[in-house]
């Protein structure tokens, strides 16, 4: 029982189950699953459905913030993504299955080259990790109006909005492209020596450089890999609703994906990190935004439970705060014994 | 300047102004305002009317909160933190204002409240940052949020405000010379500037803000008052955020939850442009002011040229954001 307890993960999916028994309680048919037109229908496949876009993203952030690092450009390379691909929709043969795979393709491969350019302020100029991708955070949205013009670009393409709608094999085709980005990345991170240099990066670069780990590649690997998955989210969330809006596609995505890693318990300070506790963590922020307005809270106001969470995670991990409870608990211990 | 006090025999005037090196901490405010005369100048080179003084005055004017932002967030950067909540604590600020004038309170009050909340949800980031050692951009992010929902659940439609006193301030102007004209709040903001450059300058608080800055450690080891000091920006920050908000809702006269989304990062950005450096310890609470003043003739520069479209200035921003980080990191390089 105590080696259960101990488990880094035991306390985010207890949080999870706390929010997925308070759903219950609220609407008793949260559980439901059915089957309609050949797939499965209900409040937990919707959940999972939507927790795609911001598992995809807290993914590279998860292996970015291992390096010791953070990419708030996230968000706006998402925006990017969208809008390149949704334009090169309406730019061509719009509704042909061909069309859509090329502007995905044409997308990632931008994607790819803003992960380059992180990775070569962050890797080779040295600048610190939240100032460098803060260029892109300010200026990606610029170039994502720039790419649609400044229009709501809307697509009609079927294929394209499948990535988001669709089913296959009764399952939706978000939350598989999600999985199996998360199945890949555990499998090369775990499977191979790619996770342990990134954790020998993040706990002390200058003694991995010395050990004959070349930083600077693996620096440069995880931010074009945060990039791709921020790409693969953004298509997403525009095949969601065929069109692309670069000012508000992916607003605030790199904190909720900061914020289920934080949940998942790899620490910013860099280091080990935990792909399976990013995973609760990005299901926990979506069943959280879907517990706010089930209970009767206006569901904008689900920022103020995100800060409170922030805060809570952040104080158990804390030593501090730790070392203050380890001094107190004891106490009353001693006072019995005196009184006795 | 104090190179040129007492004269010395054989050398001329003109060598000794040749020969004068601005203190190397000002080289970056001088750069920024290089950069804010040389824009304008363009400026007024290129479009007919952009030289005008009263141009220069709806600078400051149109940008009078952001500056109180980013006087505030200079004091943060300066102790080598970050506040990221400062955008929704502005928005938080115009909606307690707003509600608060809709429930009746007198505008005095209202005023006062909102300056103590700004005050106090910056206290509480800095005792969280100080005291449980989370990092700053974790625990502002956490107040982005917190603010944010507060200001939700405040309300989620947009809220006017109609009260005499507020709309007094908003509109009255103050004549200057030459039939200019200004307000209010421009005054509030460069009054703000004054006071935050006097205190980084010539107080023990302001002092302690750059030895932080320095190296945390040393401070803590020279017996200088880390803690107070530390808590101390971030309170700064807050009620900066909070006077900012009180301005933004002067100017817009409403309170408004999607108000000031991402205007931390032209706080942010302002502060970098200024000159100071992220990692903390250098810069001026003018260069943040200036940085502020760049950003809004980017601003005049794209509405005056009419064809550029208004996302290029998100696109010039963060250039210059790049521009100037590259620059500090390649000085700090070669002074280490």
């Amino acid at each position: 029982m105590r080696k259960v307890l101990a488990h880094q993960l035991v306390w985010p999916v207890l949080a999870l189950v706390v929010l997925l028994v308070i759903n219950v309680v609220a609407t008793p048919s949260f559980f439901d699953v059915r089957m309609q037109d050949g797939h499965l229908f209900g409040s937990l496949v919707d959940v999972l459905r939507n927790s795609a876009p911001v598992l995809l993203v807290a993914l590279g952030m998860t292996l970015v913030i291992a390096t010791r690092g953070i990419d708030l450009s996230v968000g706006a390379i998402a925006a990017i993504a969208g809008a390149v691909a949704c334009t090169y929709i309406v730019g061509s043969d719009e509704g042909a299955a061909g069309t859509a795979i090329v502007a995905s393709t044409t997308a990632l491969g931008v994607c790819v080259l803003l992960g380059l350019w992180n990775g070569f302020l962050v890797a080779v100029l040295g600048i610190q990790p939240i100032i460098a991708t803060l260029v892109l955070m300010v200026a990606g949205r610029g170039l994502a109006m720039l790419v649609t013009d400044g229009q709501i670009t809307t697509v009609n393409n079927e294929l394209f909005s499948d990535l988001a709608s669709g089913f296959v094999l009764t399952l939706p085709v978000a939350m598989l492209v999600a999985l199996l980005v998360f199945g890949l990345t555990a499998l090369v991170t775990r499977r191979t020596a790619l996770g342990m240099l990134i954790e020998a990066v993040g706990i002390n670069p200058e003694a991995s450089r010395l050990a004959g780990v070349r930083a600077c590649t693996i620096i440069w690997t995880v931010y074009v890999f945060a990039a791709l998955c921020a790409g693969l989210a953004g298509l997403i969330i525009a095949a969601n609703t065929n069109s692309v809006n670069a000012n508000s596609l992916g607003l605030w995505i790199e904190l909720d994906a900061i914020l289920a890693v934080v949940i998942g318990g790899t620490s910013l300070a860099g280091g080990r990190f935990s792909l399976t506790g990013t995973l609760v963590g990005a299901l926990f922020i979506t069943t959280l935004e879907k517990t706010i307005p089930n209970i009767g809270i206006p569901s904008e106001a689900n920022y103020l439970f995100k800060a409170v969470v922030v805060v809570a995670v952040c104080l158990v991990q804390s030593p501090q705060a730790r070392a203050a409870l380890r001094v107190r608990r004891p106490a009353p211990l001693v006072a019995k014994a005196a009184v006795s | 300047m104090s190179t040129a006090t007492v004269p010395v025999a054989g050398v001329s005037a003109w060598d000794r102004v040749r020969g004068f090196r601005p203190p190397s901490r000002y080289l970056p405010v001088l750069a920024t305002f290089a950069l804010f005369v040389g824009l304008f100048g363009v400026g007024g080179l290129r479009y007919e009317g952009f030289a005008d003084p009263q141009v220069f005055l709806s600078l400051l004017l149109d940008n009078a909160f952001l500056i109180v932002l980013a006087v505030g967030m200079t004091f943060v950067i300066l102790t080598g933190g970050i506040d990221l909540s400062v955008g929704s604590v502005v928005a938080l600020s115009t909606m307690i204002a707003a509600k608060t004038l809709d429930m009746g309170w007198s505008p005095y009050l209202a005023m006062a409240s909102v300056l103590v909340v700004g005050a106090v949800l910056g206290t509480l980031m800095g005792l969280l940052i100080h005291y449980f050692d989370i990092q700053p951009f974790v625990a502002t992010l956490a107040g982005m949020f917190l603010a944010r929902g507060l200001t939700y659940l405040i309300s989620v439609e947009s809220i006017s405000i109609s009260d005499s006193t507020f709309s007094q301030v908003a509109f009255s102007t103050i004549t200057l010379p030459g039939g200019y004209y200004t307000t209010w709040t421009v005054v509030v903001a460069l009054v703000a500037v004054a006071v935050a450059a006097y205190v980084l300058a010539r107080t023990r608080f302001g002092r302690t803000v750059y030895a932080i800055g320095g190296s945390e450690s040393s401070a803590m080891l020279m017996g200088l008052r880390v803690a107070a000091v530390k808590v101390g920006v971030y309170t700064i920050s807050g009620f900066c955020a909070a006077l900012g908000g009180l301005l933004f809702a002067f100017y817009t006269l409403s309170g408004n939850s999607l108000h000031a989304v991402g205007m931390e990062l032209d706080a942010i950005a302002a502060v970098v442009i200024g000159g100071t450096l992220l990692t903390g310890g250098r810069g001026l609470v003018v260069g943040s002011m200036l940085g502020v003043l760049v950003l809004g003739t980017i601003q005049t520069f794209i509405s005056f040229d009419g064809t550029l479209s208004s996302w290029w200035t998100r696109i010039t921003i963060g250039l210059l954001v790049l521009v100037f980080v590259v620059i500090q990191r390649v000085m700090t390089r070669r002074q280490s």
